[in-house]
């Protein structure tokens, strides 16, 4: 039985590692994606909101001088025209149009949260400037902790869509191409185990993943500062196991399609609702109530959540307990029916 | 009739369909140890179900199988370990190499060669760290025949084994079935090239319509025929053999006309060759074509079903 399995597994570690596409999509292309969404989200002296003063209105340039003051806001004289146009495309946040010593109007859209900050902002400072005292003292204390910014939020959710994808694609396109080459059927005529087969896809995809979530949470910690509050085992463990999830359901989608064509719908059909719905980029608490329950349920949110959990939360356990039944429960139904359905030839 | 324990394969009444279409139809073999026995026949007649039936691949509708004094139904783990298989349309991997893919499949058998001296003798050892991606038609389908004796079976199944390839891997492939058929191997092949089946087998059944149609040495076969030669003819467009005629020449034993051809099976072509020419004088017939051959198998196909094994 073991030198089938080495031959079998090594004959997978060959074949992916011969493959430079998928070496590159596998390793590569989630540290850019991670790198990427780091730099255009790391953290930054909160922001300077940009806003427009109509330069054809009166006093125009004597309440430029009065916003200017505010360090939140970067004022500039704008012709009529010049106004609407960065007023329309977003490059201001609002414009202020001055009437008169006492009145003012404001142009902005209430939808956007920088325009509604501008609208405080200017308000604020042209009702100090002209003699409004403030009755109460707030003292500020600015709280700026690694594990709450975008990138902390981010990366474990990364991790495992890369799991979701190096699972099913992994393994997936695997079998689908050796059933079309009529390698399956020549497999089946031999002695082969065919439980060791599968064995071996399931094996090259965990040690893939320890390879790929060491490389993508290393590289989060170390150039990033992403922490990992909880335990690693408990960590390692979970992508472990959203591994196995993810390569049953591979086997399950891969197990009577004859073609490429077909495999890569599927595993589309499959995927999608998770990269929407499963909070990889955004909280899945968005969706509306009555989605919940399904978004909830999904393998990949499951695993998003505990994983999150665990790295910024520093999370037991006992926190993920939820998840990992979840996990467990698509593991057994996927791998269950994909031995009852799998064709051989 | 051998002795029961030397059957390497014996198969009764062998029936299966797909749908409407029946592709085995009570089809009867016997395959005697040692021997290299061929299924001719022309495509879609069968040979390939019936292999792969043999080779527990199919199940049959109907029929018994027993292969090496076993059955599938019972014992199917220890079968797979005794028989070696090449099927019609394998890719093996592209990405691993000659070496990989021959010890990969030696890895599946209990017993079975050194995965190098397999390599050897399907004449690979030059190629044994060439990825198999990068191998010709011909090389990849010895690599298929090395994976199929790298378990040492005692029989050994080669579907349509040179179909698709360039003379030159078709003589080497024939070489490599001759040395194993020397060294006292068991083979069974389907083949829809006669002059492949004439050269390899030892004996041959003819398939048509998923039945056998004549069974023997190729020899046999063609003393069947009871003909010396076979004489073909051929007139200019649009003039017709008169085949009544030519069926009636001296020395013809069958004749069959189509148009402005003619196959004729003789026993005294020195007797009918001048009758025909005269024949087609007379009817005032120009003669394109006049070629005599021995006959083959091909000639016992034509004559046991009046069609050719391979239609164009």
């Amino acid at each position: 039985m073991l030198p089938q399995l080495v031959q079998l597994t090594m004959a997978r570690f060959r074949e992916f590692l011969r493959e430079p596409e998928a070496v590159f999509w596998t390793f590569v292309f989630p540290l850019l994606l991670a790198s990427g969404l780091g730099i255009a989200f790391r953290s930054r002296p909160a922001d300077v909101v940009k806003i427009g003063v109509a330069a054809s209105a009166p006093r125009a340039a004597a309440v430029r001088e009065v916003l200017a003051t505010d360090p939140g806001l970067d004022a500039e004289l704008l012709a009529d025209a010049e106004a609407e146009s960065a007023l329309r495309v977003g490059r201001i946040a609002l414009l202020v149009v001055p009437r008169s010593a006492d009145s003012v109007d404001l142009r902005y859209d209430d939808t956007r949260p920088d325009a509604r900050v501008a609208r405080l902002q200017v308000n604020d400072a042209l009702q100090r400037a002209s003699g409004r005292r403030d009755r109460v003292t707030i003292q500020e204390s600015l709280e700026r902790e690694p594990g709450s910014r975008y990138i902390d939020f981010l990366l474990p959710g990364l991790i495992a869509m890369n799991l979701m994808g190096g699972g099913i694609w992994g393994i997936g396109f695997g079998i689908v191409d050796a059933r079309r080459k009529k390698l399956l059927k020549r497999l089946a005529a031999t002695p082969m185990s065919r439980a060791l087969y599968l064995v071996s896809y399931l094996l090259m995809r965990l040690t893939m993943t320890v390879v790929e979530v060491t490389l993508v949470a290393g590289f989060g910690m170390l150039v990033f500062g992403v922490p990992m509050r909880g335990s690693i085992l408990v960590f390692a463990g979970i992508a472990l196991l959203t591994t196995m999830v993810f390569g049953a359901l591979g086997l399950l989608i891969a197990s009577r399609a004859r073609t490429q064509e077909g495999a890569s719908g599927l595993m589309n059909f499959v995927m999608l609702p998770m990269w929407v719905g499963s909070g990889v980029f955004f909280a899945a608490s968005r969706f509306p109530e009555a989605a919940q329950p399904v978004i909830q349920a999904l393998p990949l949110t499951a695993a998003v959540d505990a994983m999150r959990v665990t790295m910024l939360q520093g999370g037991s356990v006992v926190a993920v307990a939820g998840e990992v039944a979840i996990l467990l429960v698509w593991l057994v139904l996927c791998f269950v029916l994909a031995l009852r359905f799998f064709r051989w030839q | 009739m051998p002795p029961l324990t030397a059957l390497a394969l014996d198969v009764r009444a062998l029936r299966k369909r797909y749908g409407a279409v029946i592709a085995v139809d009570g089809l009867d073999l016997r395959v005697t140890s040692g021997e290299c026995f061929g299924l001719l026949g022309p495509n879609g007649a069968g040979k390939t179900t019936t292999l792969e039936i043999c080779e527990g691949l199919l199940s049959p509708d109907d029929g018994d199988v027993v292969i090496l004094g076993r059955r599938w139904s019972d014992d199917a783990s220890e079968l797979r370990q005794r028989l070696g298989i090449q099927l019609q349309e394998t890719q093996f991997a592209d990405k691993l190499t000659v070496a990989e893919t021959v010890r990969l499949f030696r890895s599946f058998y209990q017993k079975g060669h050194e995965p190098d001296a397999i390599t050897e003798l399907v004449q690979l050892a030059e190629k044994r760290d060439a990825r198999v991606g990068t191998l010709s038609g011909g090389q990849k389908q010895r690599l298929s025949v090395a994976c199929a004796l790298v378990g040492d079976p005692d029989l050994v199944f080669l579907d349509e084994p040179t179909t698709g390839l360039d003379p030159q891997s078709r003589r080497q492939l024939w070489e490599l079935v001759e040395r194993l058929r020397a060294a006292g191997r068991t083979i069974m092949l389907t083949t829809h090239y006669m002059d492949e089946a004439e050269r390899l087998c030892d004996r041959i059944a003819i398939v048509d319509r998923g039945r056998v149609i004549a069974l023997g040495t190729p020899r046999e076969l063609i003393r069947s025929l009871g003909a010396e030669q076979v004489v073909e003819c051929a007139v200019r467009d649009g003039e017709t053999l008169p085949g009544d005629a030519i069926g009636a020449l001296p020395g013809v034993l069958r004749a069959q006309c189509h148009g402005t051809s003619a196959t004729l099976q003789v026993t005294n072509t020195h007797e009918t060759i001048p009758a025909l020419l005269s024949l087609l004088a007379t009817h005032a017939l120009t003669l394109t074509e006049l070629r005599t051959h021995s006959p083959t198998l091909e000639d016992v196909f034509v004559s046991l079903t009046g069609r050719h094994l391979r239609e164009e």
